[in-house]
């Protein structure tokens, strides 16, 4: 070796995607960076609901569903490790979620879904129909608006923003070099393995890759044989004054932070342009809210956002290991706090070790390019 | 901390704070209202309990916390002080009924 490589993994990609799977990296050992863009990121980090959750993920994908649950019954590890190394509570509560439903089609749609991955026979999510009477049990400040509901006891949220700041101290606990403002231009494969990383800051040379870049994937991954047929989707999110605790299980549009707020939205906007917020979307997530839980009209709103969300054709994760430059992998999704804890202990393991494995094989891009039946 | 500027045609409202009667004086926001009275405390963080008091002054940082006549989390800064207001600081968490 005439060469000196300085770093085992790069991570290019700040997020909480990035951030997980840098400290993984890290802790199988290997001397890692991580690059991030900068506060000019779209960084849907920073918009998203925060949800650590099961119940609609993959219902026609077995393989979706089964590294989803993998990854929620994780999370008490991960939450308890970030604990520890960084004295900061993520604020995980998994006491199973709701879907609430405000008319029997929508409640039939959802029920029709839930057993048909019954009917397929493996890796089903657990689920229940409650009644209106269960959820007011639960939830005592449900709205007679509600018709029922769907939950799933596997269901919970973080702090998402406490998660983020608890990953980033975690990855310098475990000695990662954090490499802001260094956007990534170029990628370069070196002959005789490895990659050269051009950035405004300088070069950089790593013998692995990981692209965790989000949307930024698109442009990167071509660098590495790799493909990225990412598209963004906005969501808008609206949050509440801080008021006393009195909803003790996320719905899936709806979650109160252990701080106090309400966060309200789960808006899917597709050919988007940028990430900002509109009225109309706002309005019709309130008053469904309001429907769902009357005492949401009295509150007052303090912030709202939008964000991009990082989906993929089918909505499911995309990673990849390019056949043309060995070490380059490629790590997307639009679920990067509930799959943190998967992404974390099992997919950087496996990068670590130089390739993908069987129980994430359906999640290359390959399964775009099956050519459509006729 | 502060002293008002003196003016000739300003005209007292009178109020309460913490149960006190006080006055400010015909324009103030009740934060401004409240600082002029020396005091620099209106409310007590919902996370940590700390002592919180007015800080932008233009309703972004949601410092200034009070309830006024009942109603809890009033941002101070944004509301103009009118005759017989009932404030008190914001105690924690707002409280709702279910």
């Amino acid at each position: 070796m005439g060469r000196d490589i300085p770093y085992q993994a790069a991570v290019i990609g700040g997020g909480i995607v990035g951030l997980s799977l840098a400290r993984g990296l890290a802790a199988q050992g290997l001397a890692t960076c991580l690059m991030d863009e900068g506060d000019v990121a779209l960084r849907a980090s920073r918009g998203n609901f925060a949800l650590v959750w099961v119940q609609s993920k993959g219902l026609d994908m077995p393989v979706y569903r089964a590294w989803t649950q993998r990854a929620a019954a994780l999370w008490p590890g991960l939450a308890a490790a970030l604990r520890s190394e960084t004295g900061l509570d993520v604020a995980l509560r998994q006491p199973g979620g709701y879907s609430l439903c405000l008319s029997e089609p929508e409640l039939e749609r959802r029920r029709a879904a839930l057993q048909a991955q019954d009917r397929q026979g493996c890796a089903t999510i657990p689920w229940q129909v409650h009644e209106p009477a269960a959820i007011a049990r639960a939830m005592p400040a449900v709205g007679r608006d509600v018709v029922g509901g769907i939950f799933c006891p596997l269901d919970g949220d973080v702090n998402s923003l406490r998660l983020f700041r608890a990953l980033h101290a975690s990855i310098a606990e475990h000695g990662v070099t954090y490499l802001p403002e260094s956007p990534v231009h170029a990628i370069v494969p070196l002959t005789g393995g490895g990659f050269r990383i051009r950035t405004p800051r300088g070069e950089f040379e790593t013998e692995r890759l990981v692209l965790a870049a989000g949307l930024g994937n698109v442009a990167l991954a071509p660098m590495v044989g790799l493909s990225a047929p990412l598209r963004a989707q906005r969501g808008q999110i609206m949050v509440t004054e801080r008021v006393v605790s009195f909803l003790h299980h996320p719905v899936s549009t709806i979650r109160q932070t252990d701080e106090g707020g309400v966060m309200i939205g789960d808006s899917k906007e597709e050919h988007v342009v940028d990430d900002r917020t509109g009225l109309g979307v706002l309005a019709a997530q309130a008053r469904r809210a309001i429907r769902m839980f009357p005492l949401l009209g009295g509150l007052n709103v303090v912030r709202s956002w939008a964000a991009l969300r990082v989906m993929s054709p089918d909505g499911l994760p995309i990673y990849d290991g390019s056949a043309e430059v060995p070490g380059a992998f490629l790590v997307t999704c639009h679920s990067g706090v509930t799959l943190a804890s998967a992404h974390a202990e099992l997919l950087a393991p496996m990068i670590a070790r130089g390739a993908l494995e069987s129980d994430v094989s359906d999640f290359t891009a390959a399964r775009f390019n099956v050519p459509a039946a006729a | 901390m502060f002293r008002r500027l003196h003016d000739p045609h300003a005209r007292l409202v009178l109020f309460t704070f913490e149960g006190q009667p006080a006055h400010g004086v015909e324009g103030d926001s009740v934060a401004a209202a409240i600082l002029a009275l020396g005091h620099s405390h209106c409310r007590e963080s919902a996370i940590s309990g700390a002592a919180r008091g007015p800080y932008c002054l233009m309703g972004v940082c949601f410092e200034c916390l009070v309830s006024i006549d009942d109603v809890a989390n009033r941002q101070s800064c944004m509301v103009r002080l009118r005759e017989g207001m009932v404030i008190t600081r914001q105690r924690g968490q707002r409280e709702v009924t279910t």
